[in-house]
């Protein structure tokens, strides 16, 4: 067991570290939320610049050959920052999808295009019913022709406003519950038959509703096997869901920075408030909880290169859970620690309280996630409790 | 090498070891009564003991040529889960732990002849004399005395919560040598024979009606003055040493998981209407909350010991194992007691002893239970409260 960083994985952590310290600033932020930005092209092309749209992709196809750790160390600097660029949803969400289920030549004409920045695409899965079932598909595919014509809803496509491109799923087969028949069609944005509206979240990023009215596709659209996208799907929402652990531990990790310098200046009753013990313990349980945070999301993207899909599945979850958890109390706290400041517009504090709160419910909050665990396969009690117990005579 | 989180095939091969080592050697009657929450006896916790002697396990932080074993952390943290998680008693720490590890440290070539080895073999029991009863969190205001007298050392005064001080052959003291200066200068380590005359030993029984914590009490006990550690005024250095030592098995993993697996059993057997409790959403919520919670204090245990085999100084996540296992093991005796509902009320302190025929109320597992949670509210109050904790997580970690 080996928790320590290759040179190349260190000089990764560094290299988008510099550059974003360097370019990305909270002002930056919230110019761009102000201006409705989505994104800014500068910074895609500075991450492009860096490799960094390629972290995924194998390196005959010009990517990284990275991995869970590699995402990471790019994940947690983002959140750190407060990034609001679409690199979850194009870069981990669809990118792991494109990795995972597409053809060679699928790749070869879709990976240059997203390594170079040149083009930007987004998840259109979840369903105005889904609440956070991955399962749950409604929208329907009719064979057409030689390819399909898909209809039906999708919600909350992050990042979707400015996709040049969809992965969207539709059902060929079965209930809008079955495990089978889900399969993943890209669809071009620019589609006629394609209608929706965009919005943004409460953190600042940008979302999309889409409504498809028969829009139609060839058969080169299908991304993996027809109908047996689901589990695709799924093994790319576990990535994506690490992932969403580090950007979180990289917002904690900042948040509790600013928090403390915040207790170390601010004065009153003529010290700095940082004096005070009941303000202390707070700062202590934030700290227990960050770094805490922090194992689960190393264990989450470190395992995810697991051969053994039940204990990836249960390290994930088990992230998503406890992390959800603690950037709820972190969030709380930071805020409750700055005072009043803590709740205005101004300060950054509240925005990476509003990410947090973001990542906490982005899919499947603490309650949902701790239900999937209490679900997960039992494990067997040592030999001791179930040996058999003597009958004793009643009396 | 880049991050792997998996464990080496050497690393799996010693916890195959452990784990054959502990099936062989642990009585199953000592791992029968450490799983089902029964009374241990001091014999119980010595056979456990000296298996690992004869096999040269018993110390793992101690150099090798004194009796250590030579294991990376991350094997001491295998060893540790490994052991526990098979329902091995947890040894007396204040030999192998404390003052072994001082001795090693500051103790004069004699003291280490004379005391180590019959710590390694358990010939010879320890207890800790720290808190007085005007000394508990302020610990260096405490004001036991020793007076130098020739070539011995004098001393009167009072311990408190002194744990099995009425099986120990020996204890380490910290008293005051001195009233000038600071306070903490004027503090010394005695070594002291639980024999010697105007020693007393008066039991305290703690809420659960047990009798694990004493009041020892000195009046004028003489003290060899080659029983002093190190010199006069170091004893607070000294303390400060051990608590620098603690390791990362203060997380208590391997007993927790013991535990979480108790209490998946236990909702297993009892029944909430028609279903077992374990299928009640509400109970499983919680049950799956807490073992999240291990988790994330496994992993952080696994970052701690990896960095210490890596020669690194802890970094500050070594702080919060103390709170963290606190707070989990007294979830856990929380869980498990209400797991069995009304029938954790009977008191029966002697069915959890070991030879009880008598009748009992609701299911044999039951007795023990609240009892159990009783004791372990000691946990986030010794060794430094968890408020302590905190205070010092505040000041060296965080800077307030």
């Amino acid at each position: 067991m080996d928790f320590q960083l290759s040179e190349e994985q260190k000089l990764l952590k560094d290299s988008v570290e510099r550059y974003l310290a360097k370019n990305y600033s909270f002002e930056l932020h919230q110019a761009m939320v102000a201006q409705r930005q989505a994104m800014s092209a500068e910074i895609w092309e500075g991450l492009a610049g860096l490799g960094l749209l390629g972290v995924p992709f194998g390196e005959e196809h010009g990517g990284f050959g990275g991995g869970g750790v590699e995402t990471m160390l790019v994940m947690e600097s983002l959140g750190r920052h407060l990034v609001i660029e679409p690199y979850l949803s194009t870069v981990v969400l669809v990118g792991g999808l494109i990795d995972l289920g597409a053809a060679q030549w699928q790749k070869e004409a879709l990976c240059p295009r997203i390594i170079d920045g040149s083009m930007l695409m987004a998840l259109a899965h979840f369903e105005p019913d889904s609440r956070y079932e991955i399962s749950h598909v409604a929208c329907r595919a009719e064979p057409d022709g030689d390819g399909w014509a898909i209809s039906g809803r999708k919600t909350l496509v992050l990042n979707g406003p400015v996709a040049e491109k969809l992965l969207v799923s539709a059902r060929v087969a079965g209930g809008p519950d079955d495990e089978q028949g889900v399969t993943l069609f890209i669809v071009e944005c620019d589609d006629e038959r394609l209608g929706g509206h965009e919005y943004p979240l409460f953190d600042g990023t940008r979302a999309l509703d889409i409504q498809l009215d028969g829009v139609r596709v060839g058969a080169e659209a299908v991304i993996g096997a027809a109908g047996g996208a689901l589990p695709l799907i799924e093994r790319a929402l576990e990535r994506a869901t690490a992932a969403l652990c580090a950007e979180a531990v990289g917002v904690m990790q900042r948040l509790q920075e600013m928090t403390l310098e915040y207790l170390k200046t601010r004065q009153q009753f003529g010290v700095p408030i940082g004096r005070f013990q009941a303000l202390q313990h707070r700062a202590v349980d934030m700290f227990i909880q960050v770094e805490q945070a922090r194992s689960m999301a190393i264990m989450a993207c470190g395992l995810l290169s697991s051969a053994d899909a039940f204990e990836r599945r249960r390290a994930v979850i088990a992230a998503k859970e406890f992390v959800g958890r603690a950037g709820r109390f972190v969030g709380q706290q930071a805020i409750q620690l700055h005072g009043g400041m803590g709740v205005t517009e101004e300060l950054a504090a509240g925005h990476y309280f509003k990410r947090l709160t973001a990542i906490d419910i982005l899919f499947g909050n603490s309650a949902w996630q701790r239900a999937r665990f209490a679900q997960l396969r039992a494990e067997a009690p040592p030999a001791a409790f179930t040996q058999p117990r003597k009958q004793w005579k009643r009396i | 090498m880049p991050m792997d989180l998996n464990f080496t095939a050497e690393e799996l091969a010693f916890r195959d070891e452990v784990r054959a080592f502990v099936a062989d050697k642990l009585p199953g009657e000592v791992r029968r009564k450490v799983l089902e929450h029964r009374r241990l006896r001091r014999d119980d916790i010595e056979q456990w003991h000296r298996a690992l002697f004869e096999k040269g396990w018993v110390a793992p932080g101690w150099p090798v040529e004194l009796g250590g074993t030579g294991w990376n952390a991350i094997q001491q943290h295998i060893f540790d889960v490994e052991s526990a998680a098979a329902g091995a008693p947890r040894l007396s720490p204040f030999g192998l732990n404390m003052i072994g590890p001082v001795l090693i440290a500051f103790g004069s070539d004699w003291q280490k002849q004379h005391f180590l080895p019959p710590i390694l073999s358990a010939q010879q029991w320890w207890c800790q004399g720290y808190s007085e009863p005007g000394s508990g969190s302020d610990l260096a205001s405490l004001k036991t005395r020793a007076e130098r007298r020739g070539d011995r050392y004098l001393v009167n005064g009072q311990k408190t919560w002194t744990t099995h001080a009425h099986w120990a052959d020996m204890i380490f003291c910290l008293v005051r040598t001195s009233s000038s200066g600071k306070k903490q200068e004027g503090i010394s380590m005695l070594l002291i024979d639980m024999k010697t005359p105007g020693v007393e030993v008066r039991p305290i029984v703690t809420l659960d009606g047990e009798h694990e914590v004493n009041e020892v009490w000195f009046q004028d006990v003489e003290v060899p003055a080659g029983h002093l550690v190190g010199e006069e005024g170091r004893g607070w250095t000294i303390a400060k040493f051990l608590l620098s030592h603690e390791r990362t098995g203060i997380a208590g993993i391997g007993a927790s998981r013991r535990e979480l697996s108790y209490l998946k059993h236990l909702a297993g057997e009892e029944r909430d209407g028609a279903r077992p409790l374990i299928e009640d959403p509400l109970f499983r919520d919680r049950i799956a909350q807490l073992e999240i919670d291990l988790m994330a204090l496994e992993w952080t245990v696994l970052r701690v010991a990896a960095a210490e085999r890596e020669g690194k100084a802890p970094g500050p996540e070594a702080s919060i194992l103390k709170i963290r296992g606190t707070e989990i093991q007294q979830t856990l005796t929380e869980l498990q007691m209400e797991a069995v509902g009304p029938n954790a009320l009977p008191f029966l302190p002697m069915a959890w002893g070991d030879r009880w025929i008598g009748p009992r109320v609701g299911p044999e597992y039951a007795a023990p239970l609240a009892a159990r949670y009783f004791n372990y509210r000691k946990v986030t109050i010794y060794g430094g409260t968890n408020e302590i904790q905190r205070n010092i997580i505040a000041q060296q970690v965080l800077g307030l």
